[in-house]
């Protein structure tokens, strides 16, 4: 056990993954010498090459697109999108192109391309470095999407990933990159939660609070604060945003019989939806309350001044566990 | 320049950066680095000491504007700023060079354009600050708000070009759009459709890209194999490369390439050779990917000292007229200042306005349903 931060434990398993595999490469804007605006990739370049961490020209588009010409030649390409809302010039080559190939060619054609997104506020940052856009890549069928919320899983996810033979959107909350947790490096990956398992990382009889990606540590500071009222919150880590790990979701929520949805990504049209539509389906007569949903107003990502009251915290989280039991 | 058999480019391309343009390339020059004046056939410039002083004063006060600004975001008044210090010439060379009618395209970085358009240089800090994504009115100084996304402003103000065309506004009386964008934008996919859209529509559209030799971390050599410039003759139009660093020629060349696409001429592209003295950004560390040197072989060629030595050489300006600017410069970070720490942070339920033209009734329902939840604990503070 070492005790690293989440980007640090993203270096690791980055690491580990160009070692144990030379098909692996590394390529995006900044992420040779800099080694990244937030530092994932430090050092790697040194230790592997410019041919296997490649500092790229400033094309999004370009860098999906070529990443998915390495994967047909056989490599394993991990990209960095530096920004949420820098990802968008590079959705044709994600939705139309990358997420497709496997059934174009009938099977024949796996394209095994990571593309890592830091997502999500709270940094103090101008418009398009704060956006959560996970839904708009859950929705589109062939990719996998998944978002890490500490170290130890950013440390085996990102390795898992690398490994699947599908295409996966690796969303890393970037207000939590230098959070510190402890990291099992000595590990074999074998023994780790598979990459599409949810985690219940508090347990609890009274409401399911499910949530995924920077607001985890969020809900799990709630759940410790909902103590103080006598109301037990079982906070889950979806950590695989499509598929969703449904059995895990579905018999919390029977034994709860409430369930809050927690993300920072805007309520309308995002994951809660679907989250809730799934839940009311197969928890119809157990339910106690309807499925509640806490996340961003309707509005673009706000000027980081009014962040703080976009952004899902403590209270806003308890005041829809509160919600839940008004039912 | 050589490219290894992994796709490392493993000597010097052109554009390089010791700070010596490619010999190849022409660098269209009329003050050197020294302050003396050169001539070039293609670019006559007649400018009078009061022009002169004029143009220093710009200068002089843009960097005053950008040092104040660094020092905010220091002091955490700021979140982040993006420095243009080492391309004052390149902006208000090329800002100076507009006439009223014209538009402006910028990136985030053109603070020295916004002040030649007349933009209130607190209201930049509005963006930088999170108090809000754009601070003034794009059609009070015919400036766009900045882009942050690197090159879709390439398409906008192509656009906007094509409706010049279509209100009649080519020819006689014309007007132009300008569009900034750097060395690393000319990667994007969006900056070479707006190359096509300008050349085949024959826009009235000037390419200002202020090649600074980095993109963050990453060198012109990850960009370019050819002199950026050169880039053009494959679209279809004229090309050319001035030094960034000269007030005098960036105004020249501008004037003409505006004049040319306002006649009807189309799109030019100019590559303004220049240099990022600073960070990408107040986060960013470029001890990381860049030497020093590199930086001291640019200091010499100061944009602003070039211009100060002129007039001194040239006997147009004593001491008290260089301190009067210096004080003015003073004024005006301390206004900037002043105005930074005054600035009110915008009311919560602001975010809900200007969505839509009309806010939708989910939108209604939102506001007031978060206005009813804060003021649940100014009840609960009130029982306390």
């Amino acid at each position: 056990m070492t005790t690293l931060t989440l980007s640090k434990a993203l270096n690791a398993g980055l690491r580990k993954a160009l070692e144990d595999d030379p098909k692996v490469l590394v390529m995006g804007e900044d992420v040779g010498k800099l080694g990244g605006v937030f530092r994932v990739t430090d050092g790697l370049q040194k230790d592997f090459g410019e041919s296997r961490v490649v500092d790229t020209p400033l094309a999004e588009s370009g860098i999906v697109g070529t990443a998915i010409g390495l994967a047909l030649r056989g490599y394993r390409p991990v990209c960095e999108i530096q920004f949420d809302g820098f990802v968008f010039p590079a959705f044709d080559q994600i939705v139309n192109q990358l997420a497709k190939m496997r059934l174009r060619s009938q099977g024949r054609v796996a394209v095994p391309v990571v593309v890592r997104i830091p997502f999500g506020g709270g940094i103090g940052a101008v418009e398009h470095h704060s956006e959560s856009p996970e839904a708009l890549f859950a929705h589109i069928a062939g990719l996998r999407v998944v978002a890490c919320s500490g170290p130890a899983d950013a440390y085996t996810m990102i390795q898992q990933s690398i490994r699947c033979d599908d295409p996966v959107i690796f969303f890393e909350p970037k207000r939590r990159y230098w959070d510190k947790a402890e990291v099992d490096t000595a590990g074999a990956l074998a023994g780790a939660l598979p990459l599409e398992a949810a985690s219940t990382v508090a347990e609890g009889a009274d409401v399911t609070v499910l949530t995924y990606g920077p607001l985890v540590r969020t809900c799990v500071e709630a759940a410790v604060a909902a103590r103080d009222d006598g109301r037990a919150l079982e906070v889950i880590d979806l950590r695989s945003l499509s598929p969703l790990d449904l059995p895990t979701i579905v018999a919390s929520v029977r034994r709860t019989g409430r369930c809050v949805v927690v993300h920072e990504a805007p309520v309308t049209g995002g994951l809660g939806a679907e989250i809730a539509a799934r839940i009311t389906e197969a928890c119809f007569y157990q339910l106690e309350a309807p499925v509640l949903r806490v996340g961003g107003f309707s509005v673009p990502y706000p000027p980081s001044r009014l962040e703080e009251h976009y952004l899902p915290d403590l209270d806003r989280v308890l005041d829809a566990v509160d919600r839940t039991f008004a039912y | 320049m050589a490219v290894d058999a992994d796709g490392a480019v493993t000597a010097p391309g052109p554009g390089s950066l010791d700070g010596q343009p490619d010999p190849r390339a022409e660098l269209i020059q009329l003050l050197t680095p020294e302050g003396e004046r050169a001539d070039h056939p293609d670019y006559p410039l007649e400018l009078t000491t009061d022009e002169v002083k004029a143009l220093y004063r710009d200068l002089v006060i843009v960097r005053r504007i950008d040092t104040e600004a660094i020092a905010l975001q220091r002091q955490g008044e700021l979140g982040i700023w993006a420095s243009l210090l080492g391309q004052e010439a390149a902006q208000v060379g090329s800002g100076r060079a507009l006439t009223e009618r014209d538009m402006a395209f910028p990136t985030y970085r053109e603070h020295g354009v916004a002040w030649c358009r007349g933009v209130d240089p607190t209201k930049l800090l509005e963006l930088y600050r999170g108090v809000s994504h754009g601070g003034w009115d794009p059609a009070d100084h015919n400036f766009h708000l900045y882009t942050i996304v690197i090159g879709a402003q390439t398409l906008h103000a192509t656009g906007y070009a094509m409706g010049i065309q279509r209100d009649g506004l080519v020819g006689e009386n014309g007007e132009a759009a300008i569009v900034y964008f750097g060395d690393g934008a000319t990667s994007q996919g969006d900056v070479n459709e707006a190359f096509i859209w300008a050349s085949v529509f024959n826009a009235p559209v000037v390419f200002f890209c202020q090649n600074n030799q980095w993109a963050i971390s990453e060198p012109l050599e990850r960009q370019s194999r050819i002199p950026l410039y050169q880039r053009a003759s494959g679209f279809g139009f004229p090309g050319l490369r001035v030094d960034g660093n000269d007030v005098f020629a960036c105004l020249a060349v501008t004037r003409k390439a505006m004049q040319a696409a306002r006649d009807g001429q189309g799109p030019t592209l100019i590559e303004a050779y220049t240099y990022r003295m600073g960070a990408h950004t107040t986060t960013d560390d470029p001890t990381r990917y860049r030497l020093a040197t590199e930086l001291e072989a640019w200091k010499l060629k100061d944009p602003v000292q070039r211009v100060k030595a002129y007039l001194v050489r040239t006997g147009s300006a004593d001491a008290a007229f260089f301190e009067g600017i210096d004080e003015e410069a003073a004024q005006v970070g301390k206004r900037v200042r002043r105005a930074c720490l005054e600035m009110p942070d915008p009311a919560p339920l602001a975010m809900f306005e200007n969505v839509y033209g009309e806010p939708t009734a989910l939108l209604r329902e939102e506001r007031e349903q978060y206005a009813a939840y804060l003021d649940s604990f100014v009840d609960e503070e009130a029982v306390r």
